[in-house]
């Protein structure tokens, strides 16, 4: 495996790529290696983005991002529709390679590995950097195997019935679905839906979790489960979502960034970073005239 | 103009029945003339012959080898081609491929009759690889050529079913670190898999409907065999074949045919009958 003694905050290992997809961290190792950076406030960096610019063919969608995401901590992303937050958050699994036209410039460094290096392989990365999308989107098929999809993929195929227990408990919805797991996913409500989503992604024991607005399509008591779920998750996965709601951003996350567009010279509307900070601080004290416009609602 | 617009509905559905309605009289006055239980059981074929015989198992182990023929080529590679340009292509390529594809299916039958006779049967010939080569006639180059004519509508179908699978479900698997191949193969084409069904029975019914193919390339022969380098008749190439011929209305031989047309009929009725019942059976339902 790797070494990743040397490895610290952040950019120190810049230009460490993957040699082979086997060896993308794993969570233990990474674990131990980083214990040692142990001060509450200044928690281990998951994600470090310098200089990040996304182009969807001719137009860009989103530029000049830095932000470093800490590990085990909720960081909300928040701002107004198309400030291209939910693009940022795709740069992380690289669900942006999936649409056509659309490119990755600059650079996001996972664990001081680049993201984008040309070793590295998308499909290892998604295996590490699970996602929830805004809708539910159960596959068509029972509830386990709807759970059991991404361990399959990844090659498991004993104690699948342990795996597919672990991660509906972890994601609060066995106790509603021991009895009906040869049931289709698509027969649970939509918060139940949600809840399987996320133990899908759990399921393949990702190091990180991101969460595209996972509760715009629920309803309050749906979305109070999935945030308590949220809050209970954080101690063993970092977790980046983006929401619409900013009190939820305030209520669950830990660090909100918040992004807005900009109308540049040619008339694109560009997404850039506004302000980057602890949740309380960016809800209490902004210090971008324009972050407390928004979280006031002033415009947005 | 509701009215108007309703004759139009009405008129195709009321051209079915009438059609399926004309085949019982002759069928049921043929029945009279020969046992129903020999012309299913019988091996015999030569209903035009002194004497005649109506076993009619020839013809439709003919049709049954000439469809198979055709389905080993058209599904597989009419699947490939439409996994191929709904989740691989590049949108200008599908673009321009799709129709491409489906011109294909605007190629008369006649010339693909031909195309099997004097290009296909060569090559079928020359590498066949058991024993004595086959003749010029032989089903398997009318039932491979049958099966290029239907990819198109295989293709198309299934590509179409394809295309509907809501891309949040492949985005949910990518997100799982699922590959192309196995977002194709685990959530795609399961989530789609009615239609593909449905792309299959037709073109199993397109396969045993097919005349002219048959009647160019196949050889005219009922022949109670499952080689497909033989000579063989289909039941349509004898409707076809008895039909021109000049047969005395009223006769006998003359009502075999509907008796044949009737046969034909309720098969491809309790076939699709049946594939609806799986499709509804193993389908992914998705909203």
């Amino acid at each position: 495996m790797v070494n990743r003694e040397t490895t610290d905050l952040g950019e120190a290992d810049a230009t460490r790529s993957l040699r082979t997809p086997a060896i993308v961290l794993t969570r233990g190792v990474e674990t131990e290696a980083l214990s040692n950076v142990g001060e509450a406030d200044d928690p281990q960096t998951v994600f470090s983005v310098r200089g990040l610019d996304v182009h969807y063919g001719p137009t860009i969608a989103v530029a000049g991002i830095d932000l470093d995401i800490p590990a085990r901590q909720i960081t909300a992303l928040i701002g107004p529709s198309g400030c291209g937050k939910s693009t940022f958050l795709r740069c992380f699994n690289r669900t942006n390679d999936l649409i056509p036209g659309a490119k990755v410039s600059g650079s996001v460094l996972y664990h001081g590995l680049d993201l984008y290096g040309p070793q590295i392989d998308p499909v290892e990365v998604r295996r590490r950097i699970g996602m929830v999308f805004q809708k539910p989107n159960p596959f068509p098929k029972s509830i386990y195997d709807n759970v059991a999809f991404g361990p399959r993929v990844n090659g498991q195929r004993k104690g699948l019935d342990e795996v597919v227990e672990h991660a509906l408990t972890r994601a609060a919805l066995w106790d509603e679905v021991k009895d009906k797991l040869k049931k289709s996913g698509l027969a649970l409500s939509g918060g139940q839906q949600q809840r399987l989503c996320i133990a899908r992604a759990l399921a393949v024991n990702p190091d990180v979790v991101l969460m595209d607005e996972p509760c715009s399509a629920l309803d309050p008591i749906a979305t109070s489960r999935i945030e308590d779920l949220m809050v209970e998750l954080k101690r063993d996965y970092t977790i980046v979502i983006v929401t619409h709601n900013m009190q939820q951003a305030a209520r669950v996350s830990d660090r909100t960034a918040f992004f807005t567009a900009e109308v540049r010279d040619s008339g694109d509307r560009v997404g850039v970073l506004v302000e980057y900070d602890h949740t309380e601080t960016i809800f209490t004290a902004p210090s971008d005239p324009r972050t407390e416009g928004y979280i006031t609602g002033r415009f947005g | 103009m509701i009215g108007a617009l309703f004759c139009c509905a009405a008129l195709s559905v009321a051209v079915t029945v009438g059609i399926v309605l004309s085949l019982i009289p002759p069928t049921l006055e043929f029945f009279t003339e020969v046992d129903i239980f020999a012309f299913l059981t019988g091996t015999d074929w030569a209903p035009l012959f002194v004497p005649a015989k109506f076993g009619v198992l020839p013809i439709v182990m003919g049709t049954i080898v000439v469809t198979i023929c055709a389905i080993s080529v058209a599904v597989p590679f009419g699947l490939g081609t439409a996994i191929y340009l709904s989740e691989y292509a590049r949108p200008r390529v599908r673009k321009l491929l799709k129709p491409l594809i489906e011109l294909l299916a605007g190629i008369p039958t006649v010339i693909y009759g031909y195309f099997a006779l004097k290009f296909i049967s060569p090559f079928v010939q020359n590498l066949w690889p058991f024993g004595d080569s086959p003749g010029v006639f032989n089903a398997l180059s009318a039932g491979l050529v049958m099966g290029i004519m239907i990819l198109p509508m295989v293709a198309s179908l299934s590509e179409d079913a394809l295309s509907a699978v809501p891309h949040g479900l492949r985005e949910g698997a990518y997100a799982l670190g699922s590959s192309k191949f196995e977002v194709s193969t685990r959530v795609s084409v399961p989530a789609a898999l009615s239609g593909i069904v449905a792309a299959f029975v037709l073109s199993v019914s397109r396969a045993v409907g097919e005349t002219m193919i048959v009647l160019i390339a196949a050889g005219g022969t009922p022949n109670m065999s499952l080689n497909p380098g033989e000579a063989m008749q289909t039941m349509t190439a004898f409707i076809a074949a008895a039909g021109t011929g000049d047969l005395p209305q009223g006769s006998t031989g003359y009502k075999t045919i509907f008796a044949v047309g009737s046969l034909l009929f309720v098969a491809t009725f309790m076939m699709n009958v049946f594939s609806n019942r799986i499709v509804r059976k193993y389908r992914e339902v998705y909203e």
